[in-house]
């Protein structure tokens, strides 16, 4: 049977120069970067060679980029740590979108029981937040405005630079949650007000469980982890550095090739929309235009995502409906509920994402695949009886 | 969380799936804004459920217990219907993931409500015989905001 792999945006799989670039770490320079003699030091200039790429490729300086574990880390790192370095000088407020990742959403919610106002925006039905919005919101208490890159479920890109503009204008610190954008997007923090930014390896071919967060020259915020003095003491623990040369070879290798994979994950994607959406009462999720362009998400009337999942896997096809991390939940995403859909619509959600692992057969495949089940599907849905038939 | 072979069989392979045109009772559960409606269609004679199908809108675990449900109700008598519960259309699927439990209440309620129907339908008032439906949202316990 065919296989497709439709959930990128889940994960990827480690791509070969990555896996090649990371093997000599864990066979011959396993030293400990802290470490004086040969292969300590040996370690040390691969994670500072890392580093270095990491910041080229976000138009960084090397001392401001942290390895963390993840985007998760990162994104609790950046908005704890801003919240509580500015709690002492009166700032308990926090801006931030309906629709963020969880690791934002639920971090601003911690904040919130140990006393932080949190104002959250909309993000309306093209699923983009309005720069005047962040602008109206901001007052003399605001600490931070938190508001993602580019959005997990659905892929709309957001005004980030503009956003950073007002945040500047205000003397607000900004970050963005850039795990699902990062490799997908060109991102040069000085030139698009961007003060802290959170990243994830395994979402552009680099291993699980590494990640880093750019923070800004200047700005101070408390210690992560205390310890030792790795992360300039600020994140201490044994480097992960074969992750961290995977992260850095996989981003370099992502952001090289932006252009290219773009234009090829655009043309596939296009060709899905207008084809799935000739499958009655269809709908794309989210703006068609400002999206990533391997990141699709649509809803069917009358059918139930987790159903429409298991038979495109019974096929091959390995998608996901909402979040993963809302798997377990009952609920809807609540990023499909924040762009208005209700709750029956949302609950019949189906995303598909790409990357360069994947090619126009996959795209075929996926065209012949998904109509007759979401045939078969409603064909057996009282609620689909009651739509056609009143 | 995962399915066992049988849950994943009886959604593959749905027994007794789709409308019924001749039944005498129908049934209807659940509510689209959590995400599962159970539809059962009987057709009752001298008592006994001589055949019976089904019609959901919800998950791999509500399509599979409805499934799961007509098998054991067809050809019963009535009696013996409405005494099947939920705890045993879970076993006889070799369990369920503790978050889809009320997928198998679902589907022991939308037995019941076809019953009650056909009771209905002849003029018998069925809450003596078949008690208080709970035809929403089972208190919340889908987790979901009503």
């Amino acid at each position: 049977m065919k296989k497709v792999y439709a959930d990128n945006a889940a994960t990827t799989n480690v791509s070969k120069p990555v896996l090649e670039a990371m093997l000599p770490i864990y066979e011959n320079v396993y030293g400990n970067p802290s470490s004086l003699y040969e292969i300590g030091a040996e370690a040390r200039v691969y994670l500072d060679n890392a580093r270095e790429t990491v910041a080229k490729c976000l138009g960084a300086n090397q001392n401001e980029i942290y390895f963390t574990s993840g985007g998760s880390e990162s994104d609790n790192w950046a908005i704890k740590g801003v919240a509580h370095a500015l709690m002492a000088k009166g700032k308990n407020h926090i801006i931030t979108s309906k629709f963020e990742h969880h690791a934002v959403l639920h971090t601003c919610e911690a904040l919130r029981k140990e006393g932080f106002e949190i104002t959250y925006l909309e993000v309306y039905e093209n699923g983009i937040v309005k720069p005047e919005d962040v602008e109206k919101a901001i007052k003399d208490t605001t600490a931070l405005v938190t508001i993602m890159y580019a959005n997990n479920e659905i892929g709309t890109i957001q005004p980030i630079k503009e956003i950073g503009a007002i945040c500047k204008k205000h003397g607000v610190l900004f970050h963005t949650d850039a795990v699902q954008a990062i490799g997908n997007v060109h991102i040069d923090v000085k030139e698009q007000n961007i003060d802290l930014l959170s990243l994830s390896g395994h979402k552009f071919h680099a291993p699980k469980g590494v990640g880093a967060l750019y923070i800004r020259r200047g700005i101070r915020i408390p210690n992560l982890i205390d310890g030792g003095a790795q992360e300039s003491g600020k994140r201490a623990g044994t480097e992960n550095v074969a992750g961290i040369v995977g992260l850095a070879k996989a981003l370099e290798i992502a952001t090289e090739t932006i252009d290219s994979k773009n234009e090829k994950l655009k043309k596939m994607t296009s060709r899905l929309i207008d084809e799935v959406l000739k499958i009655e009462r269809s709908r794309l999720n989210g703006d068609r235009e400002k999206r990533l362009p391997g990141n699709v998400s649509f809803c069917f009337e009358g059918i139930e995502g987790e159903s429409l999942l298991l038979m495109l896997d019974m096929k091959g096809i390995s998608a996901s409906s909402g979040s993963a991390c809302t798997s377990g939940s009952l609920d809807p995403s609540h990023v499909l509920l924040s762009i208005g859909l209700p709750h029956e619509i949302a609950h019949g959600s189906l995303r598909l994402s790409f990357s360069d692992v994947n090619c126009e057969e996959d795209i075929d495949y996926i065209i012949e695949t998904l109509p007759p089940i979401v045939n078969r599907l409603r064909a057996m849905s009282p609620l689909w009886d009651r739509i056609i038939n009143g | 969380m995962a399915y066992s072979e049988k849950v994943m069989d009886h959604f593959a392979n749905p027994r007794n799936v789709g409308e019924m045109k001749d039944a005498n009772g129908v049934g209807e559960v659940g509510n689209p804004k959590c995400g599962d409606i159970m539809r059962m269609y009987i057709k009752v004679e001298n008592n006994v459920i001589t055949d019976v199908s089904f019609m959901t809108f919800g998950c791999g675990a509500a399509i599979a217990t409805s499934s799961m449900a007509t098998e054991l109700i067809k050809g019963k008598t009535i009696d013996d219907a409405l005494k099947l519960t939920n705890k045993a259309v879970m076993e006889a699927l070799d369990g369920l993931p503790p978050v889809k439990v009320h997928c198998s209440v679902l589907a022991e309620q939308a037995i019941k409500a076809a019953v009650s129907d056909y009771y209905k339908r002849l003029g018998i008032d069925p809450t003596p015989i078949v008690g208080e439906l709970k035809e929403d949202c089972h208190d919340g316990e889908c987790g979901c905001s009503l």
